[in-house]
C-alpha cells in the first residue's frame, strides 16, 4: 500500500466520523472571524438557541472594511464615515461580545488581515483544521495545516458544531525543482503555477507544494504561494513542515509552551508527505525558468512574464478561452501584441493578505529606496498587512523609504485587494496590484488590475509602467 | 432550508466561462448583516450600466440592455446556465443567496468552483454539473426557442424539455437527500455529538497544545 500525503495525514487525523455514504465529519482546530461572512452565522445561532461548540477555537478581527486612513481610524469604530461598513464593524464587536469570542478589534494592535494575523500569532499552527468564512483560507497551508474557506452556513455550523461535513478533495503536487533566478520571488512563483494549472486546474484537489523552491523558501514566502492556491481552484494549498516552519512558530503568543511545545515538535515531525506517497495529479516546474510575471487579464490564469506581449486571441485554438480573451482585452483597455512594459499605471497597490507581510514590505522599499514615484501616477499605497507588521516596518524604518518616494503609508486592513472600504480604483484605471484577484470590478468599478510581486509593484510604481525588476535601477 | 424537489422554469443562457463570484454580487454589497436583499444586485456591475450602491433603488438605474438577463425573452429565469468553473474566486455566500432571492434556484454548467458549489445546497440551490456537449446543446436550445423551459426533476435525477430529449445528472447521495428533505446541515451533525465528543477526549491526548 502506498504511503500517506500530508493531506491524506491531516484528513484521517481529524475525521471524527464517515458515514455510507461517504460523507465525513471533519474536527476544526482553528476557526477565524471577520466581519464581512460572519454576521448572518451569529444570527442564525440566536435564531436556533444554540451556543458555540467550543469559544476558545474562534479568533475574530476586523479586515474587510476598515479605513486605512490615520484620521478615519483615530476616532475608532464610530470614525468609520460609511455607515454601512460601520454597522458590519459593530456588528463582529458586538458578536464577539456576546458570544465571548476573543477578538484584535480595529484599535488593537494586533488587528489586521485575519490571514496575516492567525500566522504571526501563532494561531495556525501546523498540522491544525483552519477555516474562515474567506476563501484566502489557503494561506494558512503554510504551517503544515489543512486549511481552506467555507460560507457563511459553514461559519455557522463549524461555531455550532466544532466540525464540517466534507468529502476529501484528490491530491496534487506542485513540485518546482531548481533554484529561482535573482529577483523572483514567491509571488511569481505562484502566478507562473496559475498559469501552468489554470483557474480551475486545482478545483476538488488540495495541493502541496513541493520541491527545492519552497524547501528554500521562507514561511512568509510560502504563505503566499499557498494564499492563491484558490486562483488555482484548490480550495487546500499546502507546504510539509520543516525546520523553518518549527523556527518560525517558537515563542509566539498562541505558540504551545514548555513540555507542550517539546510534545507538539516531536508530532509535527511526521507533517510531510510520505516518500513512497502517492498523489492522483502532478505538476512540475522548473524554478530557474520562472521570470518576473504580470497578468494582462481579468483571470489570474492570464499571466505572462514581464518582457512579453499582450496575447493575439486570434492565435488561441480554443474557441471560449479565445472569446474570454478578447472581452478580457477589451475590458483591460489592452491590444494584441502591446509590450507588457507598456502598460501605463494609474496606480499601484501594495499589501493584502498575499503580500502585506515585512518581508513583503522590505522588498518593496529596497526597490523604491532613494527613487521617487512616477508623477503620472494618481496614487500609491502600501497598506501593512497588521499593526504588527506596521509597527515592525516602522522599526525598521521602511515607512519612511516609503514616504520619501511618494507612497502613501497606511494603517492595517484589506483596503484595495477588494475595495470595500474607501481605498478603489476609479473607472479604466490600471493598477500594478500586489493581490491575488483581476476580476473585473475588484478593486473598483471599471477598474484594472495588474497582479504582481511587490518588487515589480515598487519598480512600476517608479516607472510609471511594468518594468523588470531584475535590471530596474 | 427550502426543499428542492421539481423546479420548471425558462432557463437563461450566460455564455461566459469563469463567472466569479465578484461577478455574481460585487463587494460593496457584502457589507449588509442580512442574508436576503440581493437579487436586484444580482450580476450588478453586468446589468446596470452605473455603479450600484447598498441601500439604493435599483429599479430606477440604468439598465444594459445587452445583457442576457436584461432580455425580456428570459424574464421570470429560474434556472441559469453557464459555462466551466463557475462560481470561483471569493468563497462569499451571498453569491448563491444573491441567486436565490433573484429568482433562480438551478445552476447548470460544465463546472463549478470547489466552495460555490458546496455554498449551494446550503441554501437549496441545486448545481447540475454537465458534459460540455449536453450544455452546448442547452445552449443551442435557449437560442431556438423563444420561453423555452427546462424541468428538474431531482428524484428522478432528470433534465426534461431539450430537444435533444431528457438528460441524466448525478449529484452525490448525501446533498440530494438534505436538499430533497430541507434538512438543517447543524441537525445533522448534532445527531453525531457523542461521536464528536470522543473524537475530543482521543485527540486532546494526543494533542493536548490544542487544547488549552
Amino acid at each position: 500500500m502506498a504511503g500517506k500525503t500530508l493531506y491524506d495525514k491531516l484528513w484521517d487525523a481529524h475525521l471524527v466520523n464517515q458515514q455510507d455514504d461517504g460523507s465525513c465529519l471533519i474536527y476544526i482546530d482553528r476557526h477565524l472571524l471577520h466581519e464581512v461572512t460572519s454576521p448572518q452565522a451569529f444570527e442564525g445561532l440566536r435564531i436556533a438557541g444554540r451556543k458555540p461548540w467550543r469559544i476558545d477555537t474562534n479568533l475574530a478581527t476586523p479586515d474587510h472594511n476598515v479605513p486605512t486612513t490615520l484620521d478615519e481610524r483615530a476616532m475608532g469604530v464610530n470614525g468609520i464615515e460609511d455607515t454601512v461598513s460601520k454597522i458590519q464593524v459593530i456588528t463582529l464587536d458586538d458578536n464577539c461580545d456576546e458570544f465571548g469570542i476573543t477578538e484584535f478589534k480595529m484599535q488593537d494592535e494586533r488587528q489586521g488581515i485575519v490571514h496575516v494575523v492567525g500566522p504571526e500569532q501563532g494561531a495556525t499552527l501546523p498540522g491544525m483544521t483552519v477555516v474562515c468564512g474567506d476563501s484566502h483560507t489557503a494561506t494558512h497551508g503554510a504551517m503544515g495545516a489543512l486549511a481552506h474557506g467555507i460560507g457563511t452556513s459553514e461559519v455557522e455550523h463549524v461555531l455550532a458544531t466544532q466540525c464540517l461535513i466534507q468529502k476529501k478533495s484528490q491530491n496534487m503536487l506542485v513540485r518546482v525543482d531548481g533554484d529561482l533566478g535573482e529577483g523572483i520571488t514567491s509571488k511569481d512563483v505562484v502566478l507562473a503555477i496559475i498559469g501552468v494549472v489554470g483557474t480551475a486546474g486545482g478545483t476538488g484537489y488540495a495541493i502541496e507544494f513541493g520541491g527545492k523552491v519552497f524547501e528554500d523558501m521562507s514561511m512568509e514566502g510560502r504563505m503566499t504561494v499557498c494564499n492563491m492556491a484558490i486562483e488555482a481552484g484548490a480550495r487546500v494549498g499546502m507546504v510539509a513542515v520543516d525546520q523553518t516552519t518549527i523556527d518560525y512558530v517558537e515563542g509566539r503568543p498562541f505558540s504551545p509552551k514548555g513540555a507542550s511545545w517539546d510534545l507538539a515538535v516531536a508530532a509535527w515531525q511526521d507533517l510531510h508527505s510520505d516518500a513512497d506517497a502517492e498523489f492522483d495529479h502532478v505538476v512540475v516546474l522548473d524554478g530557474a525558468s520562472i521570470a518576473p510575471q504580470v497578468t494582462w487579464g481579468t483571470s489570474p490564469e492570464m499571466v505572462l512574464p514581464v518582457f512579453d506581449m499582450v496575447p493575439d486571441p486570434a492565435q488561441e485554438k480554443d474557441n471560449s478561452k479565445a472569446s474570454s480573451m478578447v472581452r478580457a482585452l477589451e475590458y483591460m483597455g489592452l491590444t494584441a501584441g502591446q509590450a507588457i512594459t507598456d502598460i501605463q499605471l494609474d496606480r499601484v497597490f501594495i499589501g493584502s493578505c498575499t503580500n502585506s507581510r515585512i518581508e513583503d514590505l522590505r522588498a518593496a522599499a529596497a526597490v523604491v529606496d532613494g527613487h521617487q514615484v512616477a508623477k503620472t501616477l494618481k496614487q500609491a499605497l502600501v497598506v501593512p498587512g497588521s499593526g504588527l507588521v506596521k509597527a515592525q516596518a516602522e522599526a525598521e524604518g521602511l515607512h519612511t523609504i516609503f514616504i520619501n518616494a511618494g507612497l502613501e503609508w497606511r494603517e492595517p486592513g484589506c483596503s484595495m485587494c477588494l475595495a470595500m472600504n474607501a481605498d478603489k480604483l476609479g473607472s479604466s484605471e490600471h493598477c500594478a496590484s500586489t493581490s491575488n484577484r483581476n476580476f473585473e470590478g475588484r478593486q473598483g468599478f471599471g477598474g484594472r488590475t495588474h497582479l504582481v510581486s511587490p518588487a515589480m509593484a515598487a519598480a512600476a510604481a517608479i516607472a510609471g509602467h511594468f518594468v523588470d525588476v531584475r535590471t530596474f535601477n | 432550508m427550502q426543499a428542492f424537489t421539481q423546479l420548471t422554469g425558462i432557463t437563461v443562457p450566460l455564455d461566459r466561462a469563469n463567472v466569479d463570484t465578484d461577478m455574481i454580487i460585487p463587494k460593496q454589497f457584502l457589507k449588509s448583516i442580512k442574508r436576503s436583499g440581493f437579487g436586484p444586485n444580482l450580476f450588478d456591475q453586468l446589468r446596470y450600466l452605473d455603479e450600484g450602491q447598498p441601500d439604493q433603488d435599483s429599479s430606477k438605474r440604468p439598465i444594459n440592455p445587452d445583457f442576457v438577463l436584461n432580455f425580456p425573452r428570459y424574464k421570470g429565469a429560474k434556472i441559469l446556465l453557464s459555462r466551466g468553473n463557475f462560481g470561483c474566486g471569493s468563497s462569499r455566500e451571498h453569491a448563491p443567496w444573491a441567486l436565490l432571492d433573484f429568482g433562480i434556484s438551478c445552476v447548470i454548467a460544465p463546472s463549478f468552483a470547489d466552495i460555490f458549489y458546496n455554498n449551494c445546497f446550503k441554501n437549496g440551490i441545486l448545481p447540475i454539473t454537465l458534459l460540455d456537449e449536453q450544455v452546448d446543446q442547452l445552449f443551442a436550445d435557449t437560442q431556438a426557442k423563444e420561453g423555452f423551459e427546462l424541468t428538474i426533476d431531482l428524484d428522478a435525477g432528470v433534465i426534461c424539455g431539450s430537444s435533444a430529449g431528457d438528460i441524466a445528472f448525478s449529484i452525490d447521495s448525501f446533498r440530494r437527500h438534505c436538499l430533497l428533505h430541507g434538512l438543517d446541515d447543524i441537525g445533522l451533525t448534532l445527531e453525531h455529538t457523542a461521536s464528536i465528543k470522543s473524537y475530543e477526549q482521543k485527540r486532546q491526548k494526543q494533542a493536548p497544545w490544542l487544547f488549552n
